[in-house]
């Protein structure tokens, strides 16, 4: 294609922008509109798991040691039960020390007296994965010198279930959302080839290809929708941080924690200038097919 | 050139047929009046011409290419071989007279230079010099047309066909639009008129094509527009 064919259809791309700037702005509007409240969800959804990320590390599986041991020999197996598949730290805790915390968690007189042999010497131990806790469980088991192991299954699943809830729930929300987002900006692009069907036929009538009519209109889509994705963006970064200072700066701090935005802001950035181009480029094209069949 | 061989044309849509067996030679160079009441199939040959719509049964050549067989990514070239002008001039007008008539030498590729050097050129041929920055709606109609014929002609097409061209005109305005496509006729390019006005085309000593109910009733040189249309 020769470079004045080129920047002739490009700039053509741009003039319709401008002139037709009332339908360029509703496009512009409905695209920011759709990525904001898409946006706003996935950003839920990723503090929402963090969140639960956050529990099952509150997820501590206890394994007593075989109480003949000495605290020598109980504090040599520590490699062996950091070696069990699944275990992602373990922390020994001597009798005396487990004696000390359980008469702090039970503050009465009564326990004054507790000889420290009552106790076993334990790790305590933190998973990778809450979803295998059971046979984790089974697998420290089998460790020479482990004499038991207690594990909160009822917790784990619990957990698990409420990640796989939040999951498909958002999952199918950002996919409807995904579909109505399409289906409004390619009705307000065939909204706005429509007022410009005149131009069109007249296009054909010359001789233009069909390559040359559908060129500025996919430029113009293209535009509109990373126009709509860059502010989308900006909205979406202002509203989150206005809710960061908020949650953060008040008692809400102390129960949970937002993911930073610089964390999110990238992959952000791209799913809605992807978003924005992909909606731009298909809704320009399928909205002026119709006009190109003669 | 033009050739027609029994053409029938039925409109999908309404089943109605519009062509029963409609044979036409337009031979290069010539200027052709074909008239005929509303209805009678006019607009359907024209449509035929410019592959708008496809026959049912018949032959139909335009400028080498064989309408019945054309495939639709070969229209563009067959349409560059025509330049087409409608009654409602059909000029886009947020474009000044000039961007009108560069327009579509933009849209088959020309390049700029050529442009520059074209389009002043048929805007002169057409009586428009001094009119280049002016936009459509500050003109008058027999301008309008003017720019029409002017975008028509700009990429020196082998016909020209005008589809009730003097529609929206005066008689004066009439006449001297027909004496334009009779000086572009003079300077080689094939002309179909589509009319029914009756006085204009006897002024012309033209070949008269009349059509009625889809049907060729008469074809002759004397110039004289026979058919009755009241």
């Amino acid at each position: 294609m020769k470079l004045s064919r080129l920047g002739y259809l490009i700039k053509s791309g741009f003039t319709g922008i401008f002139s037709h700037g009332l339908m360029s702005f509703a496009t512009v509007t409905i695209t920011m509109a759709c990525l904001i409240i898409m946006g706003s969800f996935g950003l839920l959804v990723v503090n929402i798991n963090e969140l639960i990320a956050d529990l099952e590390n509150e997820n501590e599986v206890v394994a007593f040691i075989d109480e003949n041991l000495t605290e020598e020999e109980a504090r040599a197996i520590e490699t062996q039960i950091e070696a069990v598949p699944n275990v992602s730290d373990a922390e020994f805790m001597s009798r005396a020390e487990a004696m000390e915390n359980f008469q702090e968690d039970y503050d009465e007189d009564i326990f004054e007296s507790l000889d420290e042999s009552v106790f076993r010497h334990r790790y305590i131990i933190h998973l990778t994965d809450i979803s295998l806790t059971e046979q984790t469980r089974l697998d420290l088991e089998e460790v020479d010198g482990v004499a038991d192991v207690n594990a909160h299954l009822e917790y784990a699943q619990g957990v698990i279930t409420m990640r796989n809830i939040v999951s498909i729930i958002s999952l199918a929300l950002i996919i409807i959302l995904m579909v109505v987002c399409f289906f409004i900006m390619s009705n307000t692009i065939k909204l706005a080839t429509f007022t410009r069907r005149e131009e069109i036929s007249i296009m054909r009538m010359v001789g233009a290809s069909n390559g040359f009519i559908r060129c500025p209109f996919i430029i113009e889509g293209l535009v509109l929708g990373v126009l709509g994705g860059l502010l989308a963006f900006i909205i979406e970064w202002a509203l989150y941080s206005l809710l960061l200072n908020r949650v953060m700066g008040g008692v809400a701090s102390t129960l949970i924690t937002l993911v930073p935005f610089a964390s999110i802001m990238w992959p952000l950035l791209i799913a809605f200038l992807g978003v924005g181009i992909i909606v731009g480029v298909f809704g320009g094209s399928s909205a002026i097919r119709n006009y190109l069949k003669v | 050139m033009v050739q027609m061989n029994s053409v029938k044309m039925v409109y999908d849509s309404s089943g109605t047929e519009a062509l029963h067996g409609v044979d036409l030679d337009i031979h290069d160079g010539e200027f052709v009046f074909l008239v005929g009441p509303s209805g009678s199939g006019k607009t359907t040959i024209i449509k035929l011409l410019t592959g708008e719509v496809h026959a049912a049964s018949g032959e139909i050549t335009v400028n080498g290419f064989d309408m019945m067989r054309i495939k639709r990514r070969k229209l563009p070239f067959l349409r560059r071989t025509l330049g087409v002008i409608f009654q409602d001039f059909r000029l886009i007008d947020k474009m000044t007279v000039y961007d009108n008539v560069a327009f579509a030498m933009r849209v088959v590729g020309a390049s700029n230079s050529a442009i520059k050097e074209r389009v002043p050129y048929v805007l002169e041929l057409v009586g428009l010099k001094g009119r280049e920055k002016r936009y459509p709606q500050e003109l008058s109609g027999g301008e309008q047309q003017r720019v029409a014929i002017a975008r028509a002609l700009v990429n020196s097409p082998r016909m020209i066909i005008a589809d009730e061209p003097t529609g929206n005109l005066d008689p004066v305005r009439s006449l001297e639009l027909m004496l334009l496509l009779e000086k572009i006729n003079e300077l080689g390019t094939t002309l179909l008129v589509v009319t029914h006005e009756k006085e204009l085309v006897n002024a012309f000593s033209k070949r008269v094509v009349a059509i009625d109910n889809g049907k060729i009733i008469s074809d002759g040189m004397d110039g004289y527009y026979s058919y009755e249309i009241e």
